[in-house]
């Protein structure tokens, strides 16, 4: 396995538990599941364990494997020169189990419905523009940005809402962009973290010819996983276009746009998406939109920025749920730590963060309290 | 399956494993000890669930060993004879932070880095002394088994710092010791009998811990460190002896290292902290002036340009530590940690030099003095957990430090079982059947951890 000279040397100190200041957990499944086995060091002894064959397969050591939501607050935490490599790791044993063929069965579903249909949704690839009907959008043709969705802003109906006010928004901002419509291809950003390398890759080598052949240069991506696809990923393997996360282009058209006030004032807090935040270092884009939306005050969560809890979506877990759900589950958590903050609204800057907080809040039953809006939505209701 | 059951019946299916993956990282700690078998993981939420747990153990004659972070590196809460496996961290409250009597009631899964973050936030002049060790670990673990922290040159050792406690005992009887056996303030632990102490430093034999009050103190404003070196390990007792007679330290250290050769050197740690800039700098200048004064002048030197990692290194509280202690990069750490009186320090530092050599490492030392009265001597082994042989070395090298340590007259601290049974074998004879008789008394079959603190 990749990694194989440098996994014995995690130590089990635990830092990558935690948040920057040590003020709480912050590892998703280990807060879920709270056994030393769920912790990041615990995974690491445990695929070394696996691939000495002291541990086997089995669905415990599934488990643990896939609720990492790969979130990253372990490269952030961890104290040693290996931190950079730990998710890293995670995926690489991922990439064996993939190899061995044995697979949780919702992972396998996820990969199945994605090889043979494009998308997790197994819906046809004609449907994948659909959001954007109505809209009057372009088709890209030598605009300066392609507008890429993913396939949670394309097909899910709570993704194509943050999708369309996203694109709304940048019209509105006198964004010159294009989109593919039902030629956009999945970015593989899940299939990437689920340890299937060989299909992100077709998908890569997919969208760069696409991407190519139109001669884009420029994209803009609604969803943070894709952004992050594109910006770590795809560049590996000779890409060499420029991408952004479309609040790093709102951020700058800020000014460009007519912003009335607020009729009541609002208190907002803002989750950092893994993908925006620890994996690309942007924290500052989302507040400062937020900052300039009138009759906004932005509080911030106890964790945040580099040691913001993650929503439990990622690493795959958004379409496999392996972390699953309870009342230490991460969404939870999150809501809560939202509710405690004083916010009314949590603004999201990614559609999947959207679906898993808003499932949390109604477990929680925080309806009466707090809402989750996507940046997008929260500008597009002070124009 | 049945133990199982009855187990899941008491803290519910979720926190009850008998899964390999599980049991396997269970069955070993971060240090070099070899690992042993576990039946059962168990996480209870409540004291109601421990009393449960050992009730039934006791009945079934299983095996029980309470576990706080699990980083004693000596596989203390590993257990020797199967069993259950008492994961403590789900009893995780902060109960209550009395400021005006600076005391904190709190459960035995609390982590150090949860109690220091708690002070920060709702009482930021008050503070615990917290160990050299990674956040995780907890302030109940880090207690009972007599560890200390960066105050404790000032306040003594972390089990000095015990008011009263909760405790489960292996029979099931749940007993409030200290002044919480007759009064709702956990603020004292004596004047009665010292119940307490039937569960300091036994390693989790007498019974579950499940509550804590622990003394808290003053946070001071500022903190610097001072760092002198000198090469002259003869001087090592005279010079710890000028620096705390000052009884100024907040904390104190001693450090060296072959490699690089910048570091190989005695380098003294001087931690002060002050409540006025004024207060400090006079601190500072103060052992600067002494310094310069220690046999003449001639014993030590001020580090100046002190490196800002080492200055935060120093001053961070819990400091990154297992980052120094793998110097190997491989993985791997554990250390034979000797209590001694500064004079066996020269003796012990050499002997250490010795070990480390003969089994092929660099010596690495981080000693820490604890009070005015000993320091806790520590014969460093990094190693590389990948290598077997490097693992054994460090074993063996760790066995020899415990025979130094216990022939220069020092006590060896959470000593893994072999150090147990070298110290039982040295013991007062009367003394090792007390303390069985005490185990006996209290834990009339066995079932605390067995196999710690037994004659052979």
């Amino acid at each position: 396995m990749k990694y194989d000279d440098i996994i014995h040397r995690c130590f089990r100190c635990g830092y990558c538990k935690l948040t920057e200041d040590y003020t709480d957990f912050n590892c998703p499944p280990y807060r879920k599941f709270r056994f030393e086995s769920y912790s990041p060091g615990g995974r690491m002894w445990l695929i070394r364990a696996w691939l000495n064959g002291e541990v086997q397969t089995s669905k415990r050591f599934q488990e643990v494997l896939y609720s990492c939501t790969m979130c990253a607050n372990c490269v952030e935490h961890c104290i040693f020169s290996f931190s950079d490599d730990l998710v890293n790791i995670f995926t690489a044993a991922r990439e064996e189990m993939v190899a061995d063929g044995n697979l949780p069965p919702t992972v396998r579903d996820y990969l199945k419905s994605l090889h043979t249909y494009g998308n997790p949704y197994k819906a046809p690839a004609e449907e994948r523009g659909a959001w954007a009907n109505g809209l009057s959008l372009d088709i890209y043709d030598d605009h300066d940005y392609l507008l890429y969705v993913g396939c949670v802003g394309a097909y899910d109906e709570r993704g194509q809402q943050i999708t369309r006010a996203v694109a709304d928004l940048l019209v509105k901002a006198g964004v010159s962009f294009g989109i593919l419509g039902s030629e956009e291809i999945c970015d593989g950003n899940e299939a990437h973290s689920l340890g299937e390398s060989g299909l992100f890759e077709m998908l890569a080598r997919q969208n760069m010819a696409l991407f190519e052949d139109r001669s884009v240069t420029r994209i803009i991506t609604v969803d943070p996983h894709a952004y992050n696809a594109f910006h770590n990923y795809y560049r590996k393997l000779g890409a060499n276009f420029e991408v952004f996360h479309y609040t790093q282009i709102l951020a700058d058209k800020m000014d460009a746009l007519r912003l009335s006030r607020r009729t009541r004032e609002t208190t907002i807090t803002y989750h950092d998406p893994c993908y925006l935040g620890r994996h690309n270092g942007e924290y500052d884009a989302p507040r400062r939109i937020l900052n300039a939306c009138p009759g906004t005050t932005l509080v911030e969560m106890e964790s945040h920025k580099s040691s913001a809890l993650c929503c439990g979506g990622g690493g795959g877990n958004f379409f496999s749920d392996i972390l699953g759900g309870g009342e230490e589950s991460a969404a939870r958590i999150r809501v809560r730590q939202a509710r405690d903050a004083g916010a009314r609204i949590i603004a999201v800057a990614c559609p999947q963060c959207a679906k898993m907080l808003e499932d949390a809040i109604k477990v929680e039953e925080l309806q009466d309290h707090l809402e989750v809006a996507d940046i997008a939505e929260i500008v597009s209701k002070v124009l | 399956m049945e133990i199982y059951d009855s187990l899941c019946h008491i803290v519910g299916t979720n926190y009850v494993s008998c899964e390999p993956e599980d049991l396997f990282i269970y069955s070993r700690d971060s240090g070099a000890q070899a690992p042993r078998h576990v039946d059962f993981v168990v996480m209870p939420k409540t004291v109601e669930e421990v009393q449960q747990v050992l009730t039934l153990a006791d009945a079934q004659k299983i095996p029980v060993t309470p576990l706080g972070g699990g980083f004693s590196l000596s596989a203390l809460v590993v257990p020797q004879q199967g069993g259950i496996v008492l994961d403590m961290k789900r009893m995780d409250r902060i109960i209550e932070v009395n400021e005006l009597s600076r005391y904190a009631v709190i459960e035995a899964g609390v982590s150090q880095a949860a109690l220091r973050a708690y002070l920060k936030k709702h009482h930021p002049r008050l503070q615990h002394s917290t160990p050299e060790a990674p956040p995780t670990v907890t302030v109940v673990g880090n207690a009972l088994i007599q560890g200390h922290g960066h105050i404790t040159p000032r306040y003594g050792i972390n089990s000095d710092m015990i008011n009263s406690m909760e405790v489960v005992l292996p029979t099931g009887e749940i007993c409030k010791l200290g002044s919480a056996a007759l009064s709702p303030s956990w603020y004292t632990r004596g004047p009665i009998p010292d119940l307490p102490g039937l569960f300091i430093g036994w390693f989790g034999t007498t019974g579950v811990v499940t509550k804590l009050s622990m003394k808290l103190y003053p946070r001071p404003r500022y903190r610097d460190v001072l760092v002198f070196s000198s090469d002259d390990i003869d001087a090592i007792p005279e010079v710890i002896f000028e620096l705390t007679q000052l009884d100024l330290l907040e904390d104190f250290f001693l450090i060296t290292q072959e490699k690089p050769d910048w570091m190989n050197h005695i380098f003294y740690v001087v931690i002060v902290s002050a409540h006025f800039e004024e207060e400090l700098a006079l601190k500072i200048n103060t052992f600067k002036n002494l310094g310069h004064k220690i046999g003449g002048g001639n014993r030590i030197r001020v580090v100046d340009n002190l490196h800002p990692a080492l200055r935060t290194r120093f001053l961070d509280v819990p400091p990154k530590a297992a980052v120094a202690a793998d110097f190997r990069k491989g993985g791997g750490f554990e250390y034979s940690a000797a209590i001694l009186p500064f004079d066996k320090v020269p003796e012990a530092w050499r002997k250490g030099i010795d070990i480390a050599h003969r089994h092929g490492m660099i010596a690495s030392y981080v000693h820490q003095v604890l009070t005015c009265h000993s320091i806790m001597f520590g014969f460093n082994y990094s190693f590389n957990r990948a290598d077997e042989a490097d693992i054994d070395a460090a074993r063996q090298a760790i066995d020899e430090s415990n025979r130094v340590t216990l022939d220069l007259g020092g006590m060896i601290w959470k000593g893994e079982t072999g150090a147990q049974q070298l110290t039982m074998k040295k013991m007062d004879p009367n003394t090792a059947n007390l303390i069985q008789k005490i185990k006996k008394a209290m834990d009339p079959n066995g079932i605390m951890n067995p196999g710690n603190w037994e004659v052979q």
